[in-house]
């Protein structure tokens, strides 16, 4: 079981109160803990990364294990802690502008 | 007896302002979407309870919101969950342009600020416009300036590519707020016949349902472009038109109030004693077609009434003759904006006007812009008013 944490206003938008646990066949990478995200939640696509491009959006970073992943591959396997649920992926909007 | 509801789209959530016919009382409900910016709100006239949004933020791009029962609640189309996975589609916000070579053509580039080609990329949803017969069919214009058509309520979005495609794209240019697709008005009396505004490319019409697409921009005078009287890169900021007379249109370009009588074949200049002649809204009474509002704005450098006294014109001879509507707006200290989609008009048999502010006021004429009362006074920067009248 994999935990994902949202900003506010995803969270308000897909209509979910707390943190999102999903279950992820295969390998598990930021990509496909995105696809099973914007499966449960189609609302969601395009939010978080580009709909064409899959693309990160530029205000958004992705951390765990107090690590900044935004910048490893989607294909690259998150951390154990992550895999096993002890940790949460947490989605951060930047803070920036107003 | 009739009502009105007021959809307020501002940078920070949208609201929605109603009252009965005599627009005394209102009731002010938001913010919807909170911390979002709503740049259009737009009810469909074949169905007053389907209202469209358009919700985006720097952070998260693009949503497209719909009610079904006035404003009351909304959903993202098609991304709400259901009991069969392949029901759900998170396409709403799917804005992708077409470059193939059957229905578009593989144009990649237009102009940037300084002249060189860039591409083209989606960043925003400017404006709804519901079709007139079908709730679920919407057309949506967006930045960089393209026209988009759903015909599923919304869920699913293709483009128009004839408009991008027609052979002067490459040309167009950003206005100051971005490339953006503006301003749709739906033929009344042709059901194939589409005008839309971008700045900074001018106005454009089709007649034949949106495959092909003319610049109608011939009478424009820009003398900050190259050729002031060039077919494209105009900074048309707004265009109206009364849907009894379909074939008139009235423009508040950047600078310059202009008139066709010609279904834009061809405009001529229509300012007269207007104070300043920039400005971003323009709007059309709804009963007297030659009834025409504008706010004059200082500058483009000063984007805020002249001599601090916000004032509405209004021109009952199709133009040239404005007189300044004062009775209830301040006089003094005054420095706010009103931009290009931020004013609307009723059908009311005394015909309503409404107008919002940067500053965050939205005010309300219930009487064909006589007199002025704000609905409310501190909502966020308005981007958009739109009113529905309700029988």
């Amino acid at each position: 079981m994999i935990r994902v944490e949202l900003p506010q206003h995803l969270r308000t938008l897909a209509k979910i109160s707390g943190e999102v646990t999903l279950e992820v066949a295969g390998p598990v990478t930021q990509r496909s803990v995105l696809d099973a995200l914007e499966a449960r939640y189609p609302m969601l696509e395009g939010t978080i990364r580009d709909h064409v491009t899959r693309v990160r959006r530029p205000f958004l970073r992705f951390f765990a294990c107090q690590e900044d992943l935004s910048h490893e591959s989607p294909d690259a396997l998150l951390p154990d802690a992550v895999a096993s649920g002890a940790e949460p992926l947490l989605i951060i909007g930047a803070i920036a502008g107003g | 007896m009739s009502k009105v509801r007021v959809l307020v789209g501002t940078r920070k959530g949208a609201f929605v302002l109603t009252s009965d016919g005599k627009r005394e009382d209102w009731d002010v409900s938001g913010p919807h979407f909170a911390g979002w910016e709503l740049y259009h709100l737009k009810g469909s006239p074949a169905d007053p309870n389907r209202i469209y949004a358009s919700q985006c933020s720097g952070w998260f791009g693009q949503v497209i919101q719909r009610s079904n029962d006035g404003g009351k609640t909304w959903e993202a189309p098609g991304g709400d969950i259901k009991p069969d996975p392949e029901a759900m589609k998170g396409t709403s916000n799917k804005f992708v342009y077409d470059t193939s070579p059957e229905t578009g053509k593989p144009l990649t580039t237009h102009q940037f600020y300084d002249g060189k080609p860039h591409p083209w990329e989606f960043k925003r949803v400017w404006h709804l416009e519901p079709s007139l017969t079908d709730p679920d069919t919407v057309y949506a214009g967006i930045e960089d300036a393209a026209l988009f058509r759903s015909t599923d309520g919304g869920t699913s979005w293709h483009e128009l590519a004839g408009l991008r495609g027609h052979g002067t794209g490459p040309y167009w240019q950003p206005g100051a707020g971005g490339m953006c697709l503006h301003t749709i008005i739906l033929d009344p009396s042709d059901p194939k016949r589409i005008y839309i505004a971008i700045s900074a490319a001018g106005a454009f019409r089709t007649d034949d349902g949106g495959s092909t697409w003319k610049p109608i921009n011939k009478g424009l005078y820009s003398q900050y472009i190259p050729e002031p009287t060039a077919e494209v890169g105009h900074c048309v900021h707004h265009v109206a038109m009364n849907p009894s007379r379909p074939g008139v249109l009235f423009m508040q370009k950047h600078w310059d109030v202009m008139r066709s009588d010609d279904a834009g074949d061809s405009w001529h200049e229509i300012s007269g004693n207007l104070p300043t002649d920039f400005g971003f809204v323009i709007d059309v009474h709804a009963h007297e077609p030659e009834t025409v509002y504008v706010v004059p704005i200082k500058s483009d450098g000063e984007h805020y009434p002249p001599d601090g006294k916000l004032r509405v014109y209004r021109s009952r001879t199709g133009g040239n003759e404005w007189e300044a509507l004062t009775n209830g707006l301040p006089q003094s200290n005054c420095y706010v904006n009103v931009l290009r989609d931020a004013m609307a008009v009723d059908s009311l048999d005394s015909c309503g006007v409404y107008f919002g502010t940067t500053g965050g006021q939205v005010y309300a004429s219930s009487n064909n812009g006589d007199s002025w009362a704000p609905i409310v006074r501190d909502l966020p920067g308005v981007l958009s008013v739109e009113v529905q009248t309700l029988s």
